[in-house]
Order: structure tokens, then sequence, then C-alpha cells
């Protein structure tokens, strides 16, 4: 199982020292977040895109190749990036782009964005997202997978005789993970090609994300991809700890009580019983995220929400140490011995490479035989 | 004849309220008028002011406030009662119908009803409640009822208050009974295959 953190690279104003950082520093407080990940020992940093303050990530290929090149074993990934408003022949040339620089550590996964305004500033209609999101993405699956590709659709110019350079490192797309809070065309979209299904999971109670997991997991057996059991899917987190939990709580709360998407809202105890956010102690961590798997079911990857609401660097470096001293090697072992050895792990680069050449071989031997 | 629901949304304050006992004097009405079992379900807004706050500040409802909002979509006729505040209906009141679903109320039999001190609050219903629930479809019966406090007086037992009251009670149980039952789509439900979405997208 992969675990990481996902940022939405908000710049917001602590709210205990009325400091806000300048979008230099948080965009190198976020490289610097993004290493520790890989020192303390998680698998998977994924980066949002966003095109309006109060965010810096407009471009999260340029700042995952950055940290591509200051990393070694992190999976470098996105939370989301837009299939909606970006050119889907943009998306596939840069995330092979970053394939190469990162040595095949990347994945990416999809979503369609809820900015109304971003739209209409990329030409685009956001009731259309989801007839968007379905052409796009059937464009960008082809330009990764055919080498000359002509296409002709609703939302874009066509193509004649194009091809998408450079092409994916060894021929093997990116891994593409389809998120969504609350359209079932999406689940339905990640199960029919086979692809993984992220819920965001932490702005939404538990039991919508229970029906959407299930839904793309009958979906994925119905086209022909494996067992529900087998399916991919990735949820979302949302944690602050301290060694005593009532630290977490007395610390956590002004950031809480200010947060950019709930603050001034839900009070932190009704936010905490209502969605998977946990505020205390490493062990309460641990049970709760455990607890995800009783009605999801077996799943592959983990990301938490870490650097967001004005949380300083110092602080978030320190939630980091915990997550992977205290709750990560944990998490890590009881998860493996409850899963099933027919349950697959998230597909990455080298084990999609070496299916491929699984693939081939077999497919060398039926021609000699 | 199979079971059917009323929802009853009043956005009365005060306990006991007027609002309240208008919303319960409709729905009662409203049941001795129906020749079928009509079961009745009511909502206090005044119960679920914070969860109705919370959902427009976080886009998703606490589950008390969800259960409230799936009352009044699977029902088969509404009652919604509201003070006036201001020469309309209560922020409160408008701010329950901003949170349910825009296709929730479509076609659905609706009595619409207010309270106010004054008589001079009366037109409300038709210049702000009426426009309100036509934007969302609804199949809003003729007869508005609006209560003054005047009308809980001496004549109100046999006075226009009652007759408006069981008038507006006769139409919705006539429009309640000529539909099917309500059904509920399921949000997770996929209503087209994903080859024709790709195919027409």
């Amino acid at each position: 199982m992969q675990f990481g953190i996902f940022s939405v690279s908000d710049i917001t104003t602590d709210p205990t020292t009325g400091q806000t950082p300048t979008e230099a520093e948080r965009i190198k407080n976020i490289v610097t977040i993004a290493k520790h990940a890989e020192e303390v020992g998680l698998d998977v940093f994924a980066l949002g895109e966003h095109h309006n303050e109060p965010f810096f990530s407009s471009s999260p290929t340029t700042t995952l190749a950055y940290i591509a090149a200051q990393t070694n074993t992190l999976q470098l990934s996105t939370a989301t990036t837009l299939i909606t408003t970006n050119d889907p022949v943009k998306i596939a040339e840069d995330f092979a782009m970053l394939q190469h620089l990162a040595d095949g550590r990347v994945d990416l996964m999809l979503g369609r964005g809820n900015t109304g305004p971003v739209y209409p500033w990329f030409g685009k209609d956001i009731r259309a997202g989801i007839p968007l999101a379905i052409e796009n993405y059937s464009l960008l699956h082809r330009l990764w997978r055919e080498h000359t590709v002509d296409w002709q659709g609703k939302f874009r110019t066509p193509l004649q005789g194009f091809t998408s350079t450079p092409r994916p490192l060894d021929e093997i797309p990116p891994f593409v993970w389809h998120g969504s809070i609350r359209s079932p065309e999406i689940a339905e979209q990640a199960a029919y090609y086979g692809d993984g299904f992220f819920a965001n999971h932490i702005f939404w109670p538990a039991s919508h994300t229970q029906r959407m997991i299930a839904l793309y997991r009958e979906r994925f057996a119905h086209y022909g991809h494996g067992d529900p059991d087998q399916a991919i899917v990735g949820l979302g987190g949302q944690v602050f700890m301290r060694k005593n939990s009532q630290d977490a709580v007395n610390e956590f709360r002004p950031y809480f009580d200010n947060a950019p998407v709930y603050g001034h809202g839900p009070s932190m105890e009704d936010f905490t019983r209502e969605t998977p956010l946990t505020v205390g102690s490493p062990q309460q961590v641990i049970d709760r995220t455990l607890g995800f798997r009783s009605y999801v079911g077996d799943y592959q990857r983990q990301l938490f929400l870490m650097d967001h609401a004005g949380l300083p660097l110092k602080t978030v470096l320190e939630q980091l140490d915990l997550l992977g001293s205290d709750v990560v090697p944990v998490l890590r072992k009881e998860f493996a011995a409850l899963k099933p050895a027919h349950v697959p792990d998230a597909p990455t680069h080298a084990t999609l490479l070496a299916t491929a050449a699984k693939a081939a071989a077999a497919k060398k031997d039926e021609v000699n035989a | 004849m199979n079971q059917r629901t009323l929802a009853v949304v009043s956005a009365g304050l005060s306990q006991p309220s007027s609002t309240r006992l208008l919303a319960d004097q409709l729905a009662t009405a409203t049941v001795a008028a129906a020749g079928f079992p009509l079961t009745v379900k009511v909502i206090e807004l005044r119960d679920l002011a914070h969860d109705i706050a919370n959902h427009l500040l976080t886009g998703f409802p606490p589950a008390t406030l969800k259960e409230a909002l799936d009352t009044v979509e699977s029902a088969d006729g509404l009652i919604a009662v509201t003070p006036i505040f201001t020469a309309s209906y209560s922020g409160l009141f408008k701010s329950f119908f901003d949170v349910l679903d825009k296709d929730a109320l479509a076609d659905k039999p609706v009595i619409i009803a207010a309270t106010a001190g004054t008589a001079r609050h009366s037109l409300s219903l038709e210049h702000a409640l009426r426009p309100l629930f036509a934007y969302l479809r609804a199949a809003v019966v003729p007869t508005s009822v609006f209560a003054a406090s005047d009308d809980w007086g001496a004549d109100s037992a046999d006075g226009m208050l009652r007759t408006r009251i069981d008038r507006a009670a006769a139409e919705l149980a006539r429009e309640i009974e000529r539909r099917d039952p309500v059904s509920v789509t399921d949000p997770f439900a996929l209503t087209v295959s994903f080859e024709d979405l790709l195919k027409n997208p």
C-alpha cells in the first residue's frame, strides 16, 4: 500500500500569528515538504492545480520535475490535473516529459475542477464538465498508446497525423487515477478503462465515499478488469497529530476554525464526526485510518492533507515526522496483514513495465509454438 | 391505495410559533381531505439552522439535514410555511430551499403559506413565495394561505382563515391523488452507458 501526502497549494494567513507566506516562500516550502515526505519514508507526493488566488500551483509538472531532481524514490502525482480546461494534448506531452525526467516515478489524478470562472477563462463551459472529461480523456488515452493519431471531437480542434512527444517512457503511459466527489460518471470512466479511482473523502461523509467506491468496484468487474476487490482505490484523509491528543486539538483548532474551506462553519468536533478528519494522537490516526478499510475494502493508496490552512512549515515537517515514525509503519504492517494475496498493489512504472514485458514474452511464445 | 407522504416545512422561530400552528392546521386539513392514507412528516427549520449554515459553507449536508432534504424530495406533497420578515420569506426559509436539490420539487404539489403580524404583508405570498416555487418547477396550488395575528382571534373559527385552509388542503389532496407516488432517483445510479457517453459526449 502507498502512503503519501497531497497539497492544494493554498497561500493562507497563519491565524495564530497573522503571517502570510509570500508566493516565493510557499513555493520553496512545498519543495522542502515533498523532499521531507521521502525522508520520513512516505511513497507519494501529489500536488493540485489551480488558476486563481490564493493558490500557487498553476504549473504542477514544473514543480514536480524540480522535486524529482532532488528525490530518489518518491512517486510524483497530482491532485488533481484538470482534464476539462487543459488541452489533453498538452497533458499528454507534459506528463510524458515528466516521466522521462523522473525515471518513471510519475502518475496523475484527473479531476474536473469546481472553480466556476476557470472554465470561461480557458474558453470552456462548466455545464459541459462531464462531457469534457470524457472526450478529453479518450483523446489523452489514445495519444499515449498510439504513435500517430487522427482525431476529431466536439471540444478541440481536430488532429491529423499527430504524434505526441516525447513518447511515454518505455512506451508505458503514466498510471491514471480519476478523482470525483459526487459524479457516478467519473467512477464509471475509471472502471471502463481499468484505471484507478480516488475519493477525495475529506469534504464529504464516509457513507458517500462508500457508495462511490462500491459503484467503481462493481463496474471495474463489469468491464472485465478483474474482481471488484482488485480495483485500484485511493482515499484522501486529513489529520493533525501530537503525542498527546488534547495538544493536537488545542493547537489545530484555530487553523480549523479559520480554514478557507470549512472555517467559520461546523465545529471541529462536528466535522471530525461527519468526515474522516482526525485530530488527536498518532494512535487515534492509526485506528481511524484502519477503519476506512471497513467501508471501502482493501485499497491501494492513502494520501493525507497536511500543509493547508496556514500551518507553518515547521509544524508541517513535524507532522510528517510523526506520520513517518509513529503512523505509517504501523499502518503498512496492519494493512498488509489484512490484504488477501489476489488484491494488487497500486501500479507503478516498474510493475507496468514488468507486466508489459511478460505479455510480450507470452505473445512471442505463442508465435513460436 | 398506497401510503403517501406529506412533508411540512415550518420556518417559525419562536416556540410555540404561529407559523408551526398554521403548518399543523394545514397538515391536519390535508389529511382529512385526502381519501387515502397520508403520512405527515414535519421539519422544523429552527432545529436545522446551524446545519443549513454549515451546508452553505462546506458544500455538504450534515446527517440530520440530509435526512430532512431527503424527506422533502421523496414526499408526494409539501406544505411550506414561513414567517414574513422584511417584506418576504425569512432568510432561514430561503436558505433551506437554496440547499435543496434544484429538481427536488419538480411537479410536486405544494401549499405555500405564511404568517405575520398584520395583513399588510399578505401579498408576500404572491410576490415572493410563488415565484420561488415556480422557479423550482413545483406545482403550487391556487390557494395560498396567509395568517396575520388577528386571524387567530374571534372570527377565525369559522372565518376566512378556516375557509382558506380547507380550500388549500382540498386542492393539495386532489393534486397528490392524481399523481403517481414519487420515486427518487438514486444519485449513484448510472443513467446512460459509458459507450453512449463516449460516442456522444
